[in-house]
């Protein structure tokens, strides 16, 4: 039916159609044309991972490569969006953003706030995220958990290339400063996505799968994990519904509570650590405002709580997996059965 | 009955786009005799969820697939037979059947991407779909906020003896978004041109709602293109709509506000599945779409009251003209049915919503046929 594009051309195309719609959306960050810092270079690589490769060709000055300076970077961003662009920041790794924080948090999440409504900072951050790459601690984190925390920022955690352009086109034209988190992982999945420009409401789940026995709450790159899991389970006639919000601030909370209302059973997939995280916040809202619809303990699937280990394989033993998310499923399942 | 005394029961292919069914349930005991169009399987596509009505008749000797088993088109779900057929035999014809049995390949896109076309049409980028060759021509109009695949299950049968179009209008499918001028007239003209564009001069026109009354204006203009007309829980003869459906869908955003509008298209509201929802969600969210709806429903109504009334055309058409209601139609009332000129035929099918085309589709394209 529809036409197949990869998950990272899915967040290529999502930005030059908003650039091309709109002249005050502008791109900066290390090597987003390609690292060359030669002018008229036009077909540079466009990112590490060539992400925004193409554009610098067609937008020219409106692609930015900043010095390796994540707080420079991120503060120009956040101050150009105050005075009206509508710049869409590359961080190459989540876990850069420690050295930017005050620009975030202090700065971007309250200008609307502080200024009594009168100021917007429609900046978005894209940045990648996530385990599995044998990159170690320092850039394998899952650190979306810290900005859901603050408010004023919205998060955003796209899991197929459908969901990348249109969430991304919505983080575009969002007034507010939108974390963009992208997992490494799947910038090479495939999936269908029409040409046409189109935004996906934030805080608006998708059920990417209907069951009645057990719902899984899962985000990013897990959603595709508890789909696999799912798949297995049918056989023993468990059939899970798997809710992906999204978007974790704004968080679709009506959508989760009803599948639990339906199916009684929780297990909520967060790759991040274990505490103060998606995973605990999902399970103390549904346990708060769903309680009496449970009938067995919630389960939670994460990380451990550990740095990401460099060892492979403890790396793999640390990202949660489809075996661990069935395990929790079956426990849940049997649960006074 | 075929010439075989054993016939087999395979998964239906539903549209383009269907590589694999569902089975929900079946509706029919082994050991019962069948007739052709009995109700046997409810079958779960991509799509919307719908039920499977037998294509030839015999005695059900055997079920063969099980609910909640996917599989491809053209698989074995059941084996029919003259009841004096002995089990063995049904064995065997199993086996060999499953035996040269193989699923057809799922094309990267290819096949179906091409089988859709374009063709531009003053300012816009018009899809359509064509099935069948043959010297009858017959053109698909939907609804309101529909695409070309509301006649999912109404083109390929057609398609046995006849051209079969099908297509998007503007604002719609995968057409052009943006609107110039939304009103009936102007897509009545868009279909004259169309048909100039395809090279067709003269068709049976098929509309469904918004659809039909396009169909009825391209007819009261171009009387010498037009062989027949259908027109399936129309617009444009009566005074009645539910404009809060219309409004609500314009508006919708969420799973949530769409699917319980869904359902009041449907007599039964089981068939709008998380498939269906999702589709409408994607198109919706289509930059452009949103306003053009919004063009196109204040060219036709006005909160609950239709502004446009072809019913006194009706009378003087010297073509075939055949009006299908569902009973239970919750969009346009099936009253409009009622007190039609003589020369109008009306099917009004009992306890079906107002996408009696998907619903009823084997009784709808019987009536198309017939």
């Amino acid at each position: 039916m529809g036409r197949k594009i990869l998950y990272q051309d899915a967040i290529n195309e999502a930005l030059d159609q908003e650039m091309a719609r709109d002249d005050s959306v502008i791109v900066m960050g290390e090597d987003v044309v390609g690292g060359t810092g030669a002018s008229g270079e036009m077909d540079a690589w466009g990112g590490v991972l060539g992400v925004t490769k193409g554009l610098y060709g067609k937008y020219g000055n409106r692609i930015m490569d900043s010095p390796i300076s994540e707080s420079a970077l991120v503060g120009a961003a956040v101050g150009a969006a105050a005075t009206g662009m509508r710049p869409v920041c590359e961080l190459m790794f989540i876990d850069f953003m420690g050295v930017c924080f005050d620009q975030i948090y202090n700065q971007a999440a309250k200008f609307r706030y502080m200024f009594g409504g009168k100021a917007t900072t429609p900046v978005v951050i894209r940045t990648m995220y996530g385990a599995g790459f044998r990159a170690a601690a320092q850039h394998s984190q899952c650190l979306y958990n810290i900005f859901t925390h603050v408010p004023g920022l919205k998060v955003v955690m796209p899991s197929s290339p459908y969901d990348a352009k249109g969430l991304l086109i919505q983080a575009i034209r969002d007034d507010d400063p939108v974390i963009f988190c992208e997992h490494k992982a799947l910038y090479a999945t495939e999936g269908d996505v029409p040409e046409e420009s189109y935004a996906i409401p934030f805080g608006e789940a998708n059920i990417v799968r209907e069951g009645d026995d057990v719902t899984i709450v899962a985000l990013g790159r897990m959603v595709r994990f508890a789909t696999k899991a799912a798949e297995a389970l049918v056989a023993d006639g468990i059939n899970c519904e798997i809710v992906d919000p999204r978007t974790s601030s704004p968080l679709d909370e009506e959508t989760i509570l009803e599948s639990v209302e339906a199916t009684g059973r929780l297990v909520v997939v967060d790759e991040s650590n274990p505490r103060c995280s998606m995973a605990t916040d999902i399970s103390s809202l549904v346990s708060q405002k769903g309680f009496s619809s449970l009938q067995a303990p919630i389960e939670m699937v994460t990380a451990p709580h550990t740095p990401v280990p460099f060892s492979g394989a403890l790396e793999d033993l640390y990202i949660p997996s489809p075996d661990k998310i069935e395990a929790a499923v079956r426990k849940t399942a049997a649960y006074g059965n | 009955m075929s010439n075989t005394a054993i016939t087999a029961i395979t998964m239906p292919k539903w549209g383009l786009s269907m590589v694999e069914g569902k089975v929900i349930e079946w509706l029919v005991e082994e050991n019962t005799t069948i007739a052709v169009g009995d109700e046997i399987m409810d079958i779960e596509t991509e799509k919307i969820a719908n039920t499977f009505e037998a294509l030839d008749s015999g005695v059900l000797k055997r079920k063969v697939a099980e609910p909640d088993q996917s599989l491809p088109i053209g698989a074995l779900l059941g084996v029919l037979a003259e009841s004096n057929i002995s089990d063995e035999d049904i064995d065997a014809f199993i086996k060999d059947f499953q035996a040269n049995y193989t699923p057809p390949e799922i094309q990267e896109g290819e096949e179906s991407e091409t089988s859709y076309a374009w063709v531009e049409i003053d300012d816009y980028r018009i899809r359509y779909l064509r099935m069948g060759v043959d010297k009858r021509n017959i053109i698909l109009i939907h609804g309101f906020g529909g695409d070309l695949d509301r006649w999912l299950f109404t083109q390929g049968p057609l398609s046995a003896n006849a051209s079969v179009y099908s297509l998007d209008l503007p604002g719609h499918g995968q057409s052009t978004k943006t609107i110039r001028d939304g009103s009936v007239a102007a897509m009545a003209s868009l279909v004259t041109k169309f048909m100039d564009h395809v090279g067709i001069d003269h068709a049976h026109l098929v509309g469904h709602s918004l659809g039909g009354a396009i169909a009825l204006q391209t007819t009261i203009n171009d009387p010498d293109k037009v062989d027949a007309l259908s027109l399936i829980a129309t617009a444009g003869i009566g005074v009645e709509i539910n404009g809060s459906y219309i409004s609500g869908f314009v508006q919708a955003e969420s799973r949530r506000e769409i699917k319980p509008l869904l359902q009041q298209l449907v007599g039964d509201p089981s068939l709008i599945n998380r498939n269906l929802i999702d589709d409408i969600l994607k198109y919706k969210r289509l930059d452009g779409v949103t306003e053009a709806l919004e063009i196109i429903a204040t060219e036709f109504i006005d909160r609950d009251q239709q502004t446009i009334d072809f019913r006194n055309h009706l009378a003087s058409l010297s073509i075939p003209v055949h009006v299908i209601w569902g009973s239970a139609d919750q969009i346009i009332p099936a009253s409009h049915a009622k007190n039609l000129p003589g020369n109008v035929n009306v099917d009004v099918l009992e306890g079906f919503g107002h996408l009696v085309q998907v619903e009823a589709a084997g009784e709808v394209n019987k009536l198309l046929q017939g």
